[in-house]
């Protein structure tokens, strides 16, 4: 179980990013996380990962205080991050280390499998296409298993088809193996595909705003009613979370136009 | 849809790819070639009587007396051990400094302001204060290649340390890398093409500095060949040790060049594009 306990962020300049975010996320949930630009999506999964310290609260997983990069905590972030020195099989490897090399050379053969890029094994990062790169970055944050992936826009920077091809093997990864998953996005149709609940954030300060449980079953089919009625109720808590973030006298120093989250 | 390559056309292209492999070296040999020849010519027609600037066949006849009396070998040694010995003090140093003032602030605020003001010191300017500290001898030349050597490579390292991409860092830091590891793994291998560059550019200054090093007493070198040259009015000796200069100088460069060659196979840049066309 993945706990966070009131976190907040502060930056040096005095911005208040994120302010007393409390959620609990159980084993192999899938958790999306949505809202306008600025309200500290990305500030949450950072403090989540280790990689920032919260201000204020703490990170909680499996009973164990989080303050620093976990080996059961894994991050994918928005562009792929390869390693440019490394062979696509290095860059998915890089996690392995410490494994002897015959377990480590059979880890990631099984990885790229998976991700169907085993013909690419020996390539450089320079001679992928964005969505094959994004792809080695899955592997390699899948490959030492961790029990929480943490996804920061992974495909926001990735054509439709690619996008939803991409959806879709995640998925596929998923169910192996059973992570929590914590997804930020500014996709609504990306959070109601891949997501058990989708959590609606409000901005300055960051803090949560709505929770909307999505039990539609998988694989869940983007034209049926259900994924329709679904995407509206998370539109319409976005809605609300802007108007609400742009008319709060306290809170708000933004107009309203600044907070579009499309 | 499967693509086929047609067996011919491939042997084509494979001919055309040799080809193109033995006709770059030959492409840039064309300049000077031409212009020694064009003198060479401009010379035996009478248009000038070549005293001053000799024509390739007296500096080759020159070169081949040298290379015959063994001298050229002596004094191309002499100045290849004082190159090397600079370079290695130069590169060692500059890399130490230019790593921990690249890494940590606090000792970039310490210690970057005094290296910049020493940098700013026409080498010159240290000829007399070396000659007075180490002696007349193979120290001081060598310190004074060190130095010239140090700055492109401690620059060189700085730089490359401070510009290494934040994100890669920070993939490093999400798999938990130790310090040492961080080094190793992400630090090194990105700092590894611009290390390559600034080695090169110190390897260059290091033979402009061998120069005036050797101007200053030097019994044996391509240096003291220069000042002998000009002492005796043999200025077929002179251009035939600038020559020397040149072709060893080269030499080295594409050593260094060629060595890093394989450790940069990965670089995603427009020149290493241009280079397999």
């Amino acid at each position: 179980m993945l706990a966070l306990d009131r976190i907040g962020k502060t930056y040096a300049n005095g911005v208040r990013a994120v302010d007393g975010v409390s959620l609990q996320v159980g084993p192999g949930e899938i958790l999306a996380i949505v809202g306008g630009s600025g309200c500290g999506k990305s500030t949450l999964l950072r403090a989540i990962s280790g990689l920032d310290t919260p201000s204020q609260g703490r990170v909680v997983l499996d009973d164990e205080a989080i303050a620093a990069p976990h080996e059961k905590i894994g991050i994918i972030f928005q562009e792929p991050r390869l390693l440019p020195w490394l062979t696509v099989a290095g860059n998915v490897g890089f996690g392995l280390e410490q494994r002897p090399r015959k377990q480590r050379e059979e880890l990631v053969a099984n990885a790229l499998a998976r991700v169907g890029l085993t013909e690419k094994a020996r390539m450089w990062p320079r001679e992928l296409s964005g969505g094959q790169a994004q792809r080695v970055a899955i592997a390699r944050a899948l490959v030492p298993r961790p029990r929480v992936l943490l996804l920061d826009e992974p495909f926001s920077a990735l054509d439709a088809f690619t996008r939803a091809d991409l959806q879709d093997h995640l998925l596929g990864l998923w169910a192996d193996t059973k992570p929590t998953l914590i997804l930020v996005t500014h996709d609504v149709d990306e959070a109601i595909v891949l997501a058990d609940r989708v959590m609606v954030m409000r901005s300055k300060p960051g803090r949560i705003f709505d929770e909307i449980p999505c039990d539609l079953p998988r694989p869940r089919d983007r034209q049926s009613a259900a994924f329709d009625f679904a995407k509206r109720r998370v539109l319409a808590a976005l809605d609300r979370s802007l108007s609400r973030a742009a008319t709060d006298p306290v809170e708000s120093k933004t107009e309203a136009g600044a907070a579009l989250w499309w | 849809m499967t693509t086929t390559v047609e067996p011919a056309a491939a042997g084509q292209s494979e001919r055309k790819s040799g080809l193109a492999r033995f006709a770059r070296p030959v492409l840039g040999l064309i300049v000077p070639v031409g212009l020694a020849l064009g003198w060479e010519l401009a010379v035996r027609a009478g248009l000038s009587n070549g005293r001053l600037v000799p024509p390739p066949s007296v500096i080759f006849n020159t070169f081949a007396e040298l290379a015959r009396t063994g001298e050229l070998q002596r004094h191309a040694a002499a100045t290849l051990a004082r190159v090397a010995a600079g370079f290695g003090i130069g590169v060692a140093v500059g890399t130490l400094l230019g790593a921990i003032t690249g890494y940590s602030l606090f000792l970039r605020r310490l210690l970057d302001p005094t290296l910049q003001a020493l940098r700013a010191i026409p080498s010159i300017a240290w000829i007399p204060l070396f000659i007075l500290w180490l002696g007349i001898f193979e120290t001081s030349k060598v310190v004074l290649i060190a130095v010239g050597v140090f700055f492109p490579v401690y620059l060189g390292v700085m730089g490359a340390v401070m510009s290494v991409d934040r994100k890669i860092v920070e993939v490093g830091r999400a798999f938990r890398l130790s310090g040492t590891a961080m080094v190793r793994r992400i630090l090194l291998p990105a700092v590894l093409p611009a290390y390559v560059i600034a080695l090169r550019s110190g390897l260059g200054l290091g033979w402009m500095f061998v120069v005036a090093a050797e101007f200053m007493g030097a019994s044996e070198g391509l240096g003291y060949l220069l000042v002998d040259g000009q002492q005796l009015g043999k200025p077929a000796q002179i251009v035939a040790a600038i020559v020397a200069f040149a072709v060893i100088g080269k030499t080295t460069d594409w050593i260094v060049a060629a060595a890093a060659a394989p450790f940069l196979r990965w670089e995603d840049r427009f020149g290493a594009r241009s280079e397999e066309t």
